[in-house]
């Protein structure tokens, strides 16, 4: 790595001037987080309690671990629609890994490898065929998730040993649970990856242009199934994770993840286009995604329509640049 | 071979072919013509919606919230019919298909107005639309005996012996296919999906016309939201949760490019038909229904697969051979 300038600014300065000028994307994540913090304990006398501060982080931690990786693949110009299945089907393997009477140790390798393995496969048929990750992962969703529902049926698994529920149930420190520190370990493993590294630089350069990427000597193939192995091991990791939560296996686990975990990505400023994004924006609209779920549990807002605030939110955050910059030349929508 | 790309649909139309075929010897009357129409029956939803899907990826965009947009619709339906019977059937599917227009249109104005992506707009209106069903219902479920039997036996009344419902979809296809092929906004649309900027020279609005596409699959979204409900009489928050990736395999399958640009209107309809065999037959045959995901995912990444390959013979952009000489 040599002193050239920082690596996510190239992109960022040309494609929105605004950010560089008044305030940056985190900036205003920050503060939308912080309205919503103060929102929430206004809204409710129960918010600020450390251990309901601390179950908040429940509503983030899987998701924003599968989105530090969604992130890097996004940024590179592909996408992973079967993150959800690859959790649904590392799941399921770990299920009948406890029939089979695996113990803990036994539980996490598999998790991690079927993860691993789910996203090399998805990596092989991208790079190696040359086809577009989009419909890939479209399939290999319904592949990943057909295999679960086959193995299962109508059925789930229970009877996970004890010690297994240290990962989504257990605690590092006081209030601080396991999965919060990991999805905190795991940011600044891949904050360090994406904007210290060489490797880091050479994803952004691939989304900005793959081609001239190729011509410059960057293995864009080898790369790109790196990101989607990075992105089969976060899920593989989460599927552990919610398993051990829920300590139990159902074929439908994690429905809808993939969206939500690209809408984090989205909403923490990464483009949808490729070649620009930060992880702290992605770490930001994770625990933005977990304050508004949150607080509106607290007053009671049904699942179901906190989704058209998490929509609205995305579609607002995004369209308030857009809009801002308009203003400033004189020039309406 | 060169031509295999030419002749996608007698391709997908040999692959259904041999389905059927393989199907039939495992169940001898599933061949038959009655059985074939009740199948066709059965996917003009599926088929309908893939037409809808299709126009939006054939401009290098894609609209993920149809399926909450045909949630959202059909309870609109739903809870008007429950609530005021006397409104005549023609009546209600101009609703759906305004209600449709409307939510496409928010989606289309998004896209064209504010440049943001469409797959950054429809994915969060995909939650809000959804969401806002639960809204209308209060989550409430709209039951069939809430239906008045107008509602529900409208689109199974029989026409020359084929139910309505059939009808509706060979009319969609009908006007599908003139637009696609014999307007001016169906050349635009390929126009913007093979090279957006070629297209603005060319003095077509790509904004304006990425708006009337969205408008277009929101109508069908809308419409597909009367049938839905209409078919399967239960209008819930949960109607066709997830199923916005069906339409889009459906598509995949027949041989539309993500890419942009590359489609027909056969091959959207052969590849719902397809997908629609495959979830017919299953049970029919003895196959547990849990095999069905697993078996129309390793359908699409098959389909995929033979897609590329034929892209890739015919040199679709030219400028990108060159520089990848």
């Amino acid at each position: 790595m040599t002193d050239a300038p920082h690596p996510r600014h190239i992109p960022d300065r040309l494609d929105k001037p605004l950010s560089s000028a008044i305030f940056s994307w985190e900036a205003l994540l920050v503060v939308i987080a912080v309205l919503i913090f103060a929102v929430n304990s206004f809204a409710s006398p129960y918010f600020l309690d450390p251990w309901s501060l601390s179950d908040l982080t429940f509503n983030f931690t899987e998701k924003g671990l599968i989105a530090l990786a969604m992130a890097l693949l996004i940024i590179s110009g592909e996408i992973d629609l079967s993150v959800a299945a690859i959790v649904a089907l590392a799941s399921t393997m770990m299920g009948m890994a406890v029939q089979a009477g695996a113990g803990t140790p036994v539980l996490v390798l598999i998790g991690i490898v079927v993860g691993l393995g789910c996203g090399a496969f998805n990596g092989l048929l991208v790079t190696r065929l040359g086809l577009p990750s989009i419909v890939v992962t479209i399939g290999t969703m319904s592949l990943f998730r057909g295999i679960a529902f086959i193995i299962l049926g109508d059925q789930a698994y229970k009877g996970y040993p004890e010690s297994f529920a240290f990962f989504g149930q257990g605690y590092v420190w006081w209030v601080f649970s396991f999965e919060l520190a990991l999805f905190l370990v795991a940011a600044l493993v891949y904050w360090f990856v994406l904007h210290r590294t060489s490797f880091g630089r050479r994803v952004f350069a691939i989304g900005n242009n793959p081609v001239a990427c190729q011509f410059s000597g960057v293995r864009v193939d080898r790369i790109k199934f790196i990101l989607f192995c990075l992105t089969g091991l976060m899920s593989g990791i989460a599927s552990v994770l919610i398993t051990s939560r829920l300590g139990s296996t159902r074929p439908s686990i994690a429905q809808g993840y993939e969206l939500e975990a690209i809408t984090m990505v989205v909403l923490g400023g990464v483009s949808i286009l490729g070649g620009a994004g930060s992880i702290l924006g992605v770490v930001l609209a994770a625990f933005i995604m977990g304050l508004v779920t949150f607080g509106l549990g607290l007053l009671n807002v049904p699942g179901i329509v906190m989704s058209i605030f998490i929509g609205l939110l995305l579609i607002i955050v995004i369209a308030l640049p857009i809009l801002w910059r308009r203003l400033r030349e004189g020039r309406f929508a | 071979m060169k031509n295999l790309r030419k002749y996608r649909e007698i391709w997908l139309l040999a692959a259904i072919a041999v389905l059927i075929g393989l199907i039939s010897t495992r169940f001898p009357g599933f061949a038959d013509l009655a059985n074939l129409r009740q199948v066709f029956n059965d996917t003009s939803i599926l088929m309908i919606l893939a037409l809808g899907q299709m126009v939006v990826i054939l401009t290098r965009s894609i609209d993920l919230s149809m399926a909450s947009n045909l949630c959202f619709t059909g309870m609109v339906v739903a809870m008007l019919n429950a609530a005021h019977p006397a409104i005549p059937i023609p009546i209600l599917i101009v609703i759906a298909l305004l209600v449709g227009l409307v939510l496409g249109a928010i989606n289309g104005f998004l896209v064209w107005r504010l440049n943001i992506p469409s797959i950054v707009v429809t994915l969060g209106t995909l939650t809000i639309y959804r969401g806002a069903t639960f809204v209308v219902s209060g989550g409430a479920w709209v039951n069939a005996d809430q239906m008045s039997p107008d509602f529900i036996n409208f689109q199974r009344a029989a026409f020359l012996g084929i139910p309505v419902l059939s009808w509706i979809a060979i009319a969609v296809i009908a006007l599908f296919f003139v637009v696609m092929t014999r307007t001016a906004i169906g050349r635009s649309i390929y126009a913007i999906g093979v090279n957006p900027t070629a297209s603005v020279y060319a003095g077509i609005d790509v904004g304006r016309t990425k708006f009337i596409v969205f408008c277009i699959s929101g109508m069908i979204g809308g419409l597909a939201g009367y049938l839905w409900i209409s078919r399967y009489v239960i209008a819930s928050v949960e109607v066709a949760n997830g199923y916005e990736l069906n339409i889009i395999a459906a598509c995949v399958i027949g041989g539309i490019s993500i890419a942009g640009g590359i489609g027909s209107v056969g091959g959207a309809v052969l590849g719902a038909l397809f997908l629609g065999i495959i979830s017919n037959a299953l049970p029919v045959i003895n196959i547990s229904p849990f095999w069905q995901m697993a078996i129309s995912g390793s359908a699409i990444i098959l389909a995929v697969v033979l897609n590329a390959r034929g892209e890739r013979r015919q040199g679709r952009i030219i400028l990108r051979k060159a520089e990848a000489a």
